[in-house]
């Protein structure tokens, strides 16, 4: 039935296989094997595939608005971030008396700053379902009013990048600052618990990675299921041929905004997963330069056609990893050195060539 | 005169109370004939005037061929009627009652005007069976759109539509692939397919086979009386197999109108065309 279902589509089919398996199995080994067994991953390993998979994520975010509606975000990682300071705000309420200064009430940076109470927008997060709310909310307030404003002033192309680059930036900054009570630019951590479990643990471990790995299974599905729609058609429309749906008499920036809102609760998630798996959430995450890698992700994989964009996000991140072990200061040069290589000569990405090999004269 | 004046003395303008015709969602008000009005038009480019006060009115059901030498205002009379362009001044009505100006071009689409482009411009990376799906008279909100299907109906008008512009080996193709002249061909059946009250066909036979103008004109002609047709064309023979009224544009401004042999006799029209 399956297969069926993906008849014409094995890419798909062979990614969510993948996915499938990494999320049973490598939870399912770490559990049962002890350390010094072939097939144990450590808790490192563990961590590790996790962030990847909320990598890949956020890059299914990126592609869906980039790849399918023609809109080169260039500040999806404020998106994230915002869905990762939602989870990190519940954690840090989690952490309760166990803090520095055992003030069972404030975090302790509000403690350092000599805040007396808790601020109103830091009401309600000591709720797993309310952050859980925001996580989404949040991104999808942002996008909204960002979207419509510059959606319906028909600002594209370029100059909604370089704005959205600007967006992030700006936030970047507001998030530094101690006054705004998100942990200036130590941000938030020293996690302890989540839902009671400590964060520290294996099965806690283990659980965050598969929820990654379900929640990208999901929105996998989902976005799939979206660009197959007849909304999906006219958003590829809209991104090859902008002016021309509008004749068709649709609402070309209500399309847009919609997609993008989507997107950006996507981001929010990922966000959110990421935190507890890394253990920390600071502004750096805003910096437009996450963003970008963002955008590589993508262009890597190939865009325009979901599981690229896992791909990407799995290859370039796991490339990071090696080389940032190996020559740090090497990894930026070779980002920007990829990205321009993937742009001249690969402009569909890894699965482009994929295609061109073996998928036969499908484009 | 002060501004508040100004619309005390328009004598277009009609009071409420007068109006016993009031704007009814997707009915167009054609009681006096007339399906399409532009009064005292202009339009102007960084002092350039595209439309000079042009004034024209066309006909419910009639298929009216505008010509004139490049730069005489056709495509920019195009961009005002379906919202691309606002003018400086003037008024567009479709019917007695629908202000044009007040729209944007998706609500004036909507509303049942209708364009093909001069550059064919249909959805590349659509199939042909796509590109006629979306444009299909149908809700055109995002919510709508997003849990819309197919019904049989739908179905059989895609059928119709892609038999009469001979597409029905190519429905799966990528637009992409078609010739130019197809292209043309798929871009009239989207517009079949909106089902409009007007349709703006801006140079319809360019890059087409013999047969095929033959085909796009006999087209156009079976659409008369179902709906109003404008056709923008710089082929004089294919203007005159199907024109029985035509209307010369010159400098932004109506030069005259009459059938092909009047417009084509005419000393102004042929000094226009033929210079001095």
């Amino acid at each position: 039935m399956l297969l069926k279902y993906f008849a014409n589509e094995k890419e798909s089919a062979f990614i969510l296989m993948i996915l499938a398996s990494v999320t049973l199995i490598i939870p399912t080994c770490n559990l049962i094997f002890s350390a010094g067994s072939v097939f144990y991953f450590s808790a490192y390993t563990v961590s590790l595939i996790g962030k990847y998979l909320t990598f890949a994520l956020l890059a299914l975010s990126l592609d869906l608005v980039w790849g399918y509606c023609g809109i080169l975000v260039l500040g999806q990682g404020a998106f994230f971030a915002l869905g990762g300071y939602a989870m990190g705000m519940y954690l840090m309420r989690q952490i309760g008396d166990r803090g520095v200064y055992g003030n069972p009430d404030l975090p302790d940076f509000m403690v350092f700053l000599n805040w007396k109470e808790l601020p109103w927008y830091w009401s309600g997060f000591e709720s797993f379902p309310f952050a859980i709310l925001m996580v989404m909310v949040a991104p999808a307030l942002l996008a909204f009013v960002f979207g419509w404003l510059t959606f319906r002033s028909r600002v594209t192309g370029v100059y909604l990048s370089i704005i959205s680059q600007a967006l992030t930036y700006a936030l970047l900054l507001a998030f530094f600052r101690n006054e705004m009570g998100f942990g200036g630019n130590n941000g938030l951590t020293d996690f302890k618990d989540i839902l009671g479990f400590s964060l520290q643990s294996d099965s806690v471990r283990a659980i965050l990675l598969m929820s990654s790995g379900m929640i990208l299974i999901a929105a996998f599905l989902v976005c799939r299921w979206l660009v197959k729609t007849r909304l999906g058609r006219v958003v590829t429309a809209v991104r090859d041929h902008e002016s021309r749906v509008r004749f068709l008499g649709y609402r070309v920036e209500m399309f847009k905004l919609w997609i993008f809102v989507f997107s950006a609760i996507l981001a929010g998630l990922a966000g959110a997963l990421y935190v507890p798996q890394v253990g920390i959430i600071n502004p750096s995450e805003f910096s437009p330069l996450i963003s970008l890698e963002i955008v590589v992700w993508v262009a890597v994989g190939g865009r325009g056609t979901l599981y690229g964009a896992i791909i990407g996000a799995i290859i370039v991140n796991y490339g990071k990893t090696v080389l940032t072990g190996l020559l740090p200061e090497v990894w930026l040069f070779t980002l920007g050195a990829v990205f321009i290589l993937v742009t001249i000569y690969m402009p569909d990405g890894l699965v482009g060539i994929w295609k061109r090999k073996w998928g036969g004269a499908k484009p | 005169m002060s501004n508040t004046d100004k619309p005390m003395l328009d004598r277009y303008q009609t009071f409420n109370f007068v109006n016993t015709h009031p704007v009814i969602k997707g009915n167009v008000d054609v009681s006096h004939g007339t399906v399409l009005y532009m009064e005292d038009v202009s339009v102007s480019f960084d002092g350039f005037k595209a439309l000079n006060n042009l004034s024209l009115y066309i006909n419910d059901g009639e298929l009216r061929c505008l010509i004139g030498p490049n730069g005489a205002g056709k495509t920019t009379l195009m961009d005002v009627i379906t919202g691309k362009t606002k003018p400086d001044s003037g008024s567009v009505y479709f019917g007695q009652t629908i202000d044009l100006l007040k729209m944007d071009e998706s609500s004036i689409a909507q509303a049942g005007i209708c364009r093909k482009f001069q550059k064919p411009s249909v959805f590349e990376n659509l199939t042909v069976f796509e590109n006629l799906e979306i444009s299909l008279k149908a809700d055109k909100g995002a919510w709508n759109t997003l849990f819309a299907t197919l019904n049989g109906e739908q179905l059989d008008r895609i059928d119709e539509v892609l038999e009469i512009i001979g597409m029905q080996e190519l429905r799966f193709q990528p637009a992409g692939i078609l010739s130019h002249g197809q292209k043309q061909w798929l871009e009239i059946g989207m517009l079949l397919m909106q089902e409009p009250r007007v349709m703006l066909v801006d140079e319809p036979v360019a890059g087409m086979t013999h047969q095929e103008i033959d085909r796009t004109a006999e087209l156009l002609l079976s659409l008369q009386g179902k709906h109003s047709v404008i056709v923008v064309e710089h082929d004089m023979a294919f203007v005159r197999s199907i024109a029985k009224k035509v209307t010369v544009l010159h400098e932004g401004s109506v030069l005259m109108e009459g059938s092909m042999d009047e417009v084509q006799n005419d000393p102004r029209v042929i000094q226009v065309y033929l210079g001095e």
